[in-house]
């Protein structure tokens, strides 16, 4: 009896070990094959000539990413500067502010968001967005990085949302008390002693944010018009994640223009990682605290 | 148990007969390189071909129209495919036009310009004319629609409309529909697309090119300019190999216009 629980004991262990190398298993191959297939074109073409080559020609073997890197980082960072402010109110009015009831209803919309495929959100944009974006601005085509960086606002909202929601309700009610205490008003506790207190999860919210918009393509490749262009806001641009996309079912197999867009994903790889990286430094230093 | 051998006897000779008919046709390899513009055309076709005959392969190798006509004439292939008609410097070699590829250029339903010159078209989307107005249209700012490189319509408007390298466009977009749809809902936006996928579109209409309408008759009887053939290369005075004169003679009867008009291309057969 003893003996057989020690065996499906030690039997269920050994699932549970290889569930979990099945996942470093993934990112391990997936990091390999991106560094193996990335590396080549980044040699053949130079480092410098790629990572900051103004020109995208593949028909002309022309493999400058500079365009795409400056609009990843524009159109994240565009995202970032609207939907941050708006992510942080709106967490601060659900876990603080807002009657119970009403909190609810938006808390609901809030999960919607983040659950409706990025495919939708493209569509959308294209079909509503973009006409609108064109019609106000009195433009040729309102596919640009302008309709990018509003698609991806709303894309990142539910992030920041729900993360900072969390942090900021981890707060100890005795912080806000003695403030309130002290003669703070309601919205001086929030703003100068909640938000502070909760300060790395809104950070690591934000992080969040970024590395969700900076990884999206689906969604920005219908409104962003996907001409490499260097990135102005009502011109027609091409993201790090879009370039590979759009050429990836012509690059004929083997060929420069191939392996070049593979570089790209090895670069975007390393900026997620990068953004990963950050995230962690800055949870632990929030545990830490 | 009488029902049983009946059942028996019949799957045997179904056997037999599967047998027979496996061991029957042509057999071996048919190697076809070229144009990647043909890749859609020559898949569908191959793909029924081999379906038909299980024992003929058929391999196709994207690498272009000039790659493909260097290698039927090296003889590492046996037929080449090329999305133009043969030079009269390539010589040694016959071209047997397989379909026709008509490209419609398309505008919004709802703007008034509706007929343009193959010159006008060239000069929209290289950027010397920027506004619909100076096409007796309305006062808009011309938004150019294109392709991303790699895709065959692209490589036949620009080859057609010698834009080659020279489109300066607003949207690069990935697929016929994607292209389809912006132009719908623009009514800045000129684009092109298959002469099939824009049939029986409403949001969009295809301009007139010379003052020709663009249909399948107009392409099948040459008058509507922006098309090219899609052309079989095969060495002059020399036998296909059995696999391979079934394949071209399947693909060039008028058995195979449904496969070729579905992977968009205007039969001639």
């Amino acid at each position: 009896m003893k003996n057989h629980k020690g065996t499906v004991e030690y039997f269920f262990r050994l699932i549970f070990l290889i569930c979990g190398i099945a996942a470093v298993f993934c990112v391990l191959a997936i990091s390999v094959y991106l560094l193996i297939s990335g590396i080549p074109a980044i040699r053949e073409i130079g480092l410098k000539d790629f990572l900051f080559g103004p020109v995208w020609k593949s028909e002309r073997n022309q493999f400058g990413i500079l365009p795409f890197i400056l609009t990843s980082i524009y159109g994240t960072a565009g995202a970032v500067i609207l939907g941050v402010p708006l992510g942080i109110l709106t967490a601060v009015f659900l876990a603080k502010a807002a009657p119970p009831r009403i909190a609810e209803i938006i808390h609901t919309c809030v999960e919607l968001l983040a659950g409706i495929p990025s495919v939708v959100y493209g569509l959308t944009g294209m079909t509503v967005l973009v006409p609108f974006i064109q019609k106000i601005f009195n433009l040729s085509s309102g596919a640009c990085l302008l309709s990018a960086i509003l698609v991806l606002t709303v894309m990142i909202l539910p992030y920041i949302i729900s993360v900072s929601e969390t942090a900021l309700r981890a707060v100890p009610k005795e912080y806000e008390e003695a403030s309130l205490a002290l003669g703070a008003t309601k919205t001086e506790t929030w703003f100068k002693i909640s938000i502070r207190a909760a300060r790395s999860g809104i950070i690591a919210s934000i992080i969040q944010g970024v590395g969700r918009a900076i990884g999206e393509a689906m969604a920005i490749i219908m409104v962003s018009g996907n001409v490499a262009n260097m990135p102005s806001i009502f011109g027609s641009v091409r993201f790090l994640t879009t370039a590979i996309v759009s050429e990836m079912s012509y690059a004929a197999y083997g060929s420069l223009q191939r392996n070049a867009l593979f570089s790209i994903g090895l670069v975007l790889f390393l900026f997620i990682m990068l953004i990963n990286g950050l995230l962690r430094l800055v949870s632990e230093r929030g545990s830490n605290k | 148990m009488k029902a049983k051998n009946i059942v028996t006897l019949f799957f045997a000779l179904l056997a037999v007969v599967a047998l027979i008919s496996s061991c029957g046709g042509v057999q071996g390899n048919v190697a076809t390189n070229g144009s990647t513009s043909m890749e859609k055309v020559i898949g569908v076709l191959s793909e029924q071909f081999m379906n038909d005959n299980p024992n003929v392969n058929i391999t196709y190798d994207p690498t272009g129209s000039g790659t493909g006509i260097e290698a039927v004439k090296n003889g590492t292939c046996d037929i080449g495919l090329a999305s133009r008609a043969l030079k009269s410097s390539e010589t040694g070699l016959v071209g047997t036009v397989l379909a026709l590829d008509g490209i419609a250029i398309i505008v919004n339903k709802d703007l008034s310009v509706g007929d343009l010159t193959v010159q006008n078209i060239s000069d929209i989307f290289t950027g010397k004319i920027t506004n619909w107005k100076d096409l007796g249209g309305e006062d808009l700012e011309i938004s150019c629609i294109g392709r991303e490189a790699g895709s065959g319509t692209r490589d036949g408007f620009e080859s057609v409309t010698e834009t080659k390298d020279a489109c300066i466009l607003a949207q690069e977009l990935t697929s016929t529909g994607a292209v389809i749809s912006a132009v719908g809902s623009n009514k800045n936006a000129i684009g092109y697309a298959s002469l099939s996928a824009v049939e029986g579109q409403d949001a969009i209409k295809a301009v007139k090119v010379d003052g020709v309408d663009c249909s399948e008759a107009t392409v099948r009887d040459g008058t509507y300019k922006i098309q090219r053939p899609f052309t079989l290369v095969t060495r002059e005075g020399e036998e296909l190999s059995a696999a391979a004169k079934a394949f071209f003679d399947y693909i060039t009867s008028s058995v195979a216009n449904d496969l070729i008009r579905q992977a968009g291309a205007v039969p001639v057969a």
